[in-house]
């Protein structure tokens, strides 16, 4: 690792054991994240990407296993914290925004109160606090900040997703995990949240290790990307190096599986099975 | 378009609701599925998209307008008629993990239908057919025709579900979102399966998705629904070459492009034009626009 990285993932095998033996769902997987760089991992599902990001916040639960690796976070292994010092880590180094973000949120309690049970607990906000750091956080998300008194089901899918990005970056985070955080969204929305976390880890300075299929997306959001296929990390490199030079098959075949809405419409191959 | 449509919806609308409340999820559609034709409807989530399917499927009765079967109105066609255009028109849903029995073979998922649609088919005949269902799926009848859902890949129970509205002798199928669940290595695959049935089979495609992408890679003709109102329509390749409507430049301009960086500043999406835009699309507008040949679009606003 170089000393300029945040994150720092060496040598990661994460296992699943089984009765019949135990299934390798990451293997040997190195990277490291620069402060305020955005990397994406791109891979097909059962490729392991969603296991590293719950190891990264030590979220992973038996049967998954860590057999070997470290996960440094500005020097420290995350592996050996203890259970104060993660519960430190956690939401405060590192906050994730999971795939069905927008159905995370706790249907019987108002936005304003999902905030304080945050701020509570990791600053010993008094709710007065908590509501104006509210009102910050969804004004950054272009939220209203009077609809904080809202339930979620008051809200679109994409405002949920906002609410919830708001609600993680609400304890500055270092570093924002992002499992297919737009997946569920339809394009227009889809664009407006990430550009929107385009700006704000511009303007904050913040990380994300940003997790999905679709590589165009990537290209366009990344500044490196790692392609993973079957739990290990087959090539990374920055953006324009993946998009334009792609080195490994999987990668240049992954490419040839999405129809483009430019060029020639019947140039497209079958992709193997 | 030589051939007669096989379904042809006639401004046809749907609402949810009563009084001022009322929804109107689908307002003066029209649109026509010809044999051998595909015709992709793109939209956000909320335009309609749905609605416009399930009054195709008859799952709605449509609140105006009508629906002509072979050029007669539905609503004239009587028990049997109903059920020819049952019979007659397939759906395959986005999820193939919730399409399927989980409690029943592959074997029996087809060989229902094809008691129900070709009931002349008897003992080793319906065998065969089963194979022949799953071979033009490019299933492997041997390995698949034994095994349960849970068993197969996304990507396979897709083309179950294939094959299982062809079991049915379908002449128009509706297919929501079918690769949205799918893995991007497997998704080609399905959509050129479908091709393949448009081309050999001559089945009327109504293809459902918000990924322009792909509706330019199935489809001939493309109908762009926002609000419950097709804003723009026409021709797939000069609609996305050509937009007109403002909806449709935003839907385009939002599809995930590798050229274009978040961090380009001509690449910005304002939320304040966004938002104009949604608000001048949400209008009623009865005008329309003759663009060009095979190209036709609402006036915004």
């Amino acid at each position: 690792m170089t000393a300029s990285s945040l994150l720092s993932v060496q040598n990661l095998t994460i296992d699943y054991i089984g009765q019949q033996g135990d299934f390798r769902a990451v293997d040997d997987v190195s990277f490291d994240i620069a402060p305020g760089e955005v990397f994406g991992l791109a891979g097909e599902s059962g490729c392991g990407k969603s296991t590293i990001a719950y190891a990264i916040n030590r979220l992973h639960k038996p049967p998954a296993l860590i057999r070997q690796g470290r996960i440094l976070f500005e020097g420290q292994d995350v592996l050996d914290l203890d259970d104060r010092a993660l519960r430190q880590f956690r939401w405060n180094k590192v906050a994730m925004v999971f795939q069905s973000a927008m159905n995370s949120l706790n249907p019987v309690l108002r936005v304003e109160a999902q905030f304080h049970d945050l701020l509570k607990r990791h600053r010993g906000s008094s709710k007065a606090q908590s509501r104006e750091r509210a009102a910050e956080m969804l004004r950054l998300v272009d939220i209203p900040p009077e609809r904080m008194r809202d339930y979620p089901h008051q809200f679109s899918g994409g405002m949920r997703q906002r609410i919830v990005i708001a609600i993680c970056m609400a304890l500055d985070p270092k570093l924002v995990v992002m499992d297919e955080p737009t997946t569920a969204l339809d394009v227009v929305v889809q664009r407006e949240i990430l550009q929107r976390i385009d700006e704000l880890r511009r303007s904050r300075g913040f990380s994300v290790l940003f997790i999905t299929h679709d590589l165009g997306l990537m290209v366009q959001f990344c500044d490196r990307i790692g392609i993973m296929l079957r739990g290990k990390l087959v090539e990374q490199g920055p953006a324009e190096q993946i998009h334009h030079r792609p080195q490994h098959d999987y990668t240049k075949q992954l490419w040839a599986s999405f129809p483009s809405l430019h060029g020639d419409p019947v140039k497209l191959e079958r992709a193997s099975m | 378009m030589d051939q007669e449509p096989i379904i042809a919806l006639e401004r046809v609308s749907k609402s949810f609701g009563h009084g001022e409340k009322a929804v109107w999820a689908a307002h003066d559609v029209s649109f026509a599925l010809h044999p051998g034709r595909t015709v992709a409807l793109v939209g956000e989530s909320g335009s309609g998209k749905t609605t416009c399917a399930r009054l195709v499927m008859r799952e709605y009765r449509p609140d105006g307008g009508r629906i002509l079967f072979r050029g007669k109105d539905l609503n004239d066609a009587g028990a049997v008629g109903l059920k020819e255009y049952r019979r007659a028109v397939q759906m395959i849903f986005q999820d193939p993990f919730a399409s399927l029995n989980p409690a029943h073979t592959v074997d029996f998922i087809l060989r229902r239908p094809l008691a129900l649609g070709r009931p002349h088919l008897k003992g080793r005949a319906v065998d065969d057919t089963i194979a022949d269902l799953l071979r033009r799926v490019e299933l492997d009848p041997g390995a698949v025709t034994r095994k349960h859902p849970h068993e197969l890949s996304g990507g396979q129970r897709q083309r179950v579900a294939i094959a299982r509205t062809l079991a049915m002798g379908a002449r128009v199928i509706v297919a929501d979102e079918p690769t949205s669940m799918l893995d991007v290595s497997v998704r080609l695959g399905v959509l050129n399966l479908l091709n393949e049935m448009k081309r050999d089979l001559g089945v009327a495609l109504l293809y459902i998705t918000h990924d322009l992408a792909t509706a330019r890679y199935v489809a001939e003709d493309i109908l762009v629904m926002y609000a419950g109102q097709i804003v723009e329509w026409g021709d797939v390749h000069r609609v996305l070459a050509h937009p007109q409507h403002p909806y449709t430049r935003l839907l385009l301009s939002a599809v995930p492009d590798p050229e274009v960086r978040f961090d380009d500043p001509g690449s910005r999406l304002d939320p304040g034009v966004v938002e104009a835009i949604r608000r001048e699309a949400r209008h009623r507008q009865d005008r329309v626009i003759e663009v060009g040949p095979n190209h036709f679009t609402r006036p915004a606003a």
